[in-house]
């Protein structure tokens, strides 16, 4: 079963250690993640989670270890920065839309102006994704006047306009009121069935297990545990794991 | 002497120092134009991440913007030539314009600053949002923070603007004929006591009446940009 994972592998991280100052976040992480498939990243506050996402596209640069994303050696110091970026597509909690573009603006600009694409053919694909969040008539709306989860929807619309070959979600739902919640979660999932590979940080057990293919627990900075979701939930083997697990579900 | 008297010998001054208040509102005007523009670099300099230009940037914004306005003004007027000749012609450079000069020093410092505390005060998520998307460090400045600086950088700018207007009077101790100047000229060759304070009440008024509108205007905008 590795093996055939190892083999589709589109994400690698292997003994990938960072420390900030003196504090170790990650102590020597190994991560694969195959093509098409949704990994979800759990664990306790401050055990790096985020971290791991982030240093999978380079915004985080790592200390020790290799991380490689397809053909692209995120570790190397002269890795092309944009072809990583436009393959490694990023989703954060606090949206970061840009509030001085339109909706339509956001979701292609990138695509636009980094990667050189025609206006024309961009524009036409971010209005089809829009269309795909259920979002086609905000398309000359401005970040400000949209709800949360509205908001987040057009970020993820945003992502995959840059059409990478991951997307990074980062607790994509930690910032929003309930009632949202679960439109935002439907547009991840939504992603996930039309067959990108996603790696998302979430604190929403029940879709991790239901929307994940393989689930890795952090603590302290290392993955402790990693399953398919029904035997991780079902029957965790780690202490540390069963700890959380009590705690959160 | 009757009150009626002062008022008409005020009103015939009158001319002769909104003339020296033009000089103020030209050296103002030119200033915040020069300063501005060099605040807009040196500002760019503080948060570069190239060190020298970042520490020269530092270095000048501090020293400048924590020295007083009147010793900068000393320092144009008295180091500056006071010709220069372009392809054998020969220009004076009028002590107005040195001042000019001068007030755009300070101006320039602030400025810097408030170009500094704006792109600041943009969230850091603006920034990683533009990495992640590929955008390079100087393009997401251009495209992303800067743009939504503006908003921001209005109500300070024109705050410092008013600062401004209300420091050019210093000129006058360097010998520049301005509003100040001006009504002291007129005090004196008038040589009577009832007549300095209306004098200088009326310049008073005129600085007022051209700054306290800016004032509330940057005010209005301040409050309202809070609230979006």
């Amino acid at each position: 079963m590795r093996t055939a994972i190892e083999d589709r592998a589109l994400v690698s991280l292997r003994g990938v250690r960072k420390a900030f100052g003196s504090f170790e976040v990650l102590r020597g992480v190994d991560l694969t993640v195959a093509k098409g498939e949704v990994a979800a990243i759990i664990g306790p506050s401050g055990s790096g989670k985020s971290t791991i996402l982030r240093t999978i596209n380079g915004l985080t640069p790592v200390d020790q270890g290799v991380i490689q994303v397809g053909d692209i050696a995120v570790t190397d110091p002269k890795v092309d920065k944009v072809a990583l970026r436009h393959r490694v597509g990023m989703v954060f909690q606090q949206y970061n839309l840009f509030p001085h573009k339109t909706v339509l603006e956001n979701v292609s600009m990138a695509p636009i102006q980094v990667l050189k694409e025609p206006r024309k053919e961009v524009e036409e694909r971010a209005r089809e994704l829009l269309v795909g969040m259920r979002l086609p008539e905000k398309a000359l709306s401005y970040p400000g006047e949209l709800s949360g989860g509205q908001q987040q929807r057009v970020a993820i619309a945003r992502a995959l306009c840059m059409q990478p070959q991951v997307i990074l979600f980062d607790e994509v739902t930690a910032a929003l009121d309930p009632e949202m919640v679960k439109e935002v979660l439907g547009a991840v999932r939504k992603v996930a069935e039309d067959g990108m590979t996603c790696i998302l940080v979430t604190h929403e057990m029940r879709f991790a297990r239901e929307a994940a293919n393989r689930i890795y627990f952090t603590d302290k900075g290392v993955i402790v545990e990693q399953g398919e979701p029904k035997a991780f939930f079902a029957n965790p083997q780690d202490p540390r794991t069963k700890e959380f697990l009590d705690k959160v579900l | 002497m009757s009150e009626t008297s002062i008022f008409t010998d005020v009103l015939r001054w009158l001319p002769f120092v909104l003339w020296g208040f033009g000089l103020n509102v030209l050296m103002s005007v030119l200033a915040i134009l020069l300063g501005t523009t060099a605040g807009v670099f040196l500002g760019l300099g503080q948060v570069s991440h190239t060190r020298v230009v970042g520490g020269v940037s530092r270095l000048a914004t501090q020293l400048f913007r924590n020295a007083p306005w009147l010793v900068l003004l000393f320092y144009c007027i008295f180091l500056m030539p006071y010709s220069i000749t372009i392809s054998s012609a020969t220009y004076n450079v009028p002590s107005w314009l040195r001042a000019t000069l001068g007030f755009s020093v300070p101006v320039a410092a602030n400025f810097s600053e408030i170009v500094r505390g704006a792109i600041g005060s943009v969230p850091k998520g603006q920034w990683e949002a533009a990495e992640a998307l590929g955008y390079s460090r100087s393009v997401t400045l251009l495209r992303i923070i800067l743009p939504q600086c503006t908003t921001r950088m209005l109500p300070p700018w024109m705050n410092l603007y008013a600062l401004l207007i209300t420091a050019t009077p210093l000129a006058s101790i360097v010998g520049v004929e301005e509003a100040l100047a001006r009504t002291q000229a007129a005090v004196q060759s008038e040589a009577q006591a009832s007549f300095l304070i209306p004098m200088y009440v009326t310049l008073l008024m005129m600085f007022f009446l051209y700054t306290y509108p800016i004032s509330r205007v940057s005010n209005a905008l301040e409050r309202r940009f809070r609230t979006v």
